[in-house]
C-alpha cells in the first residue's frame, strides 16, 4: 500500500557538521544521510565541508575523501569507480545516479546525498537490496532451450537478432530506475520494476531462448508487470542511458499480440 | 495482504540485538521529475473528471426534476465559483484527453525515446492551455 510519508523510525534529524579546512577556498557543502544500527537514533544528515581544490571531480571521490581524510565511519558501497559494477548507486541532488559518474560541477549548491529511495537501510548510505534480487531470480535470467547446441560451435544469431539485445545487455543492475519508480515505491512487494522487467525483456527478445512462452505466461499479473503506469521516471534517470520504460511497452505489446 | 518488504526491515546491532531497520527517504528527497509530475496530473485530472461530472449529473437532473430545481442548479453553475469550477474541469479534460493520446501511443510500442518523452509532455502542456482557451472563447461567443 502507498504510504506517502515516513515511518517515525525513518524520518531525518539535523546531524553534525565537519568544517573545512582553514585556509580552503573552493568549499562545498555535501550533506549525507547517516544511520547506523548501533546509535539507537534516528537517521540524520551530516554536513561535510569539503575543498573541492583538494578533491577529485566526481562525488564519489568526495566520499572516498570523506571516509579517508574526515570521518572513516561513513560507509557505502563503490568498486569500480567507472560506470561499469553499479554498486555506488544513490540518490544525488534528487535524482538517482551512480556516484562514480555523477561529477561535482553538475551538483548547484549544496550536494545533497541520500541512499537509493523506499528502500530498507542497512547503514548509511547502503540499502538493502535483497528483494530486488529474489525478483530478478524469479525471472530466471538465463538462456532457456530444448534444442541443444550444435556440437561443433555456440549458438548463432543474426546481425539483426543481435542487434535487438543492444540496450539491454549493458544494465547494470544498479536499481537507480526501479528506486526512482513510484509504482516500485508503493508496490514493490509484488510489482517487479523497471530493472528486473528489462532483465526479463532481454530473454524474451534473444532469438535462441525458447522460453518465451513461459516468460509471458510468469508475467501475466495485474502486479508483476502492469503496476508500470508508464511514469518513465526509470529512463529518465538511468546512469547507463538505458530504456526500461521501452522495454516493459515492448512486454505489454507480446502479452496483447499473443490474445490474437 | 501484508508486505513480504517487512522482513528486511529487520537489522542487527553490532552485538547481534534485533532493531528495526529505517526506510530510506522517497517523495521526501526525490526532485519531481516532468515525467512523474505529468503521470500524477494525469491521474489528478481523472479523478476531478469524475468529481466533475457529478456536476453534470446534477443539473441533468434538476433539469427533469422541476423548473425550481433546474434554476437552483443553473445558478449555482453560473455563478463565478460555479464557473471557476467548470473553467477547472474544461482544463482536467483537456489534459486527460490529450495525455490519454499520449499514452495510446506508448501503449501500441512508440515515443518512449527520452527526448520524444520529453517533447510530447510539453506538447500535452501547450495543447491543454490552447483547448481551454479556445473552448472558453467560444462559450463567450456563443453565449
Amino acid at each position: 500500500m502507498a504510504n506517502f510519508s515516513l515511518p517515525a523510525n525513518s524520518r531525518v534529524q539535523p546531524g553534525t557538521t565537519h568544517k573545512a579546512p582553514a585556509g580552503a577556498k573552493n568549499v562545498r557543502s555535501f550533506n549525507i544521510y547517516r544511520w547506523s544500527a548501533d546509535d539507537g537514533q534516528n537517521p540524520r544528515t551530516d554536513t561535510y565541508e569539503i575543498d573541492l581544490d583538494a578533491c577529485g571531480p566526481m562525488v564519489l571521490d568526495a566520499l572516498i575523501k570523506i571516509k579517508n581524510e574526515v570521518d572513516p565511519t561513513l560507509t557505502f558501497r563503490r568498486s569500480c569507480r567507472e560506470g561499469i559494477c553499479g554498486s555506488c548507486a544513490m540518490n544525488i541532488d534528487g535524482t538517482n545516479t551512480l556516484a562514480c559518474l555523477k561529477p561535482i560541477e553538475e551538483v548547484a549548491g549544496d550536494v545533497k546525498i541520500n541512499p537509493l529511495p523506499h528502500m530498507p537501510v542497512v547503514k548509511d548510505l547502503v540499502p538493502d537490496l535483497s528483494q530486488a534480487y529474489a525478483q530478478l531470480r524469479s525471472i530466471e535470467p538465463w538462456l532457456k532451450s530444448d534444442t541443444p547446441a550444435p556440437p561443433d560451435g555456440e549458438r548463432l544469431q543474426s546481425k539483426e537478432e543481435r542487434a535487438k539485445l543492444d540496450g539491454m545487455w549493458e544494465c547494470i543492475l544498479c536499481f537507480c530506475c526501479s528506486t526512482a519508480c513510484p509504482s516500485y515505491w508503493w508496490n514493490g512487494d509484488r510489482f517487479l520494476g523497471p530493472a528486473v522487467l528489462l532483465a526479463a525483456y532481454r530473454w524474451i527478445a534473444d532469438s535462441r531462448d525458447e522460453a518465451t512462452g513461459a516468460r509471458l505466461d510468469a508475467l501475466q499479473d495485474p502486479f508483476k508487470l502492469y503496476r508500470c503506469h508508464t511514469i518513465m521516471n526509470c529512463t529518465q534517470t538511468c546512469p547507463k542511458g538505458l530504456n526500461p520504460a521501452k522495454a516493459i511497452g515492448e512486454i505489454k505489446a507480446l502479452m496483447v499480440e499473443r490474445e490474437g | 495482504m501484508a508486505d513480504v518488504r517487512d522482513a528486511l526491515m529487520v537489522g542487527k546491532t553490532s552485538d547481534g540485538k534485533l532493531v528495526r531497520r529505517p526506510l530510506s527517504p522517497h517523495l521526501q528527497v526525490y526532485k519531481p521529475q516532468i515525467t512523474s509530475a505529468l503521470s500524477i496530473f494525469h491521474r489528478v485530472t481523472g479523478v476531478a473528471l469524475s468529481v466533475g461530472t457529478l456536476m453534470l449529473v446534477w443539473w441533468l437532473v434538476a433539469a427533469a426534476t422541476s423548473d425550481a430545481a433546474y434554476a437552483t442548479a443553473s445558478g449555482f453553475i453560473g455563478s463565478w465559483f460555479g464557473m471557476l469550477l467548470l473553467f477547472g474541469w474544461t482544463v482536467a479534460l483537456w489534459y486527460h484527453f490529450c495525455a490519454g493520446i499520449r499514452h495510446l501511443f506508448w501503449d501500441a510500442g512508440y515515443g518512449f525515446e527520452l527526448p520524444t518523452v520529453h517533447l510530447t509532455g510539453k506538447l500535452v502542456l501547450a495543447a491543454t492551455v490552447v483547448l481551454s482557451v479556445l473552448t472558453w472563447i467560444v462559450i463567450f461567443a456563443v453565449r
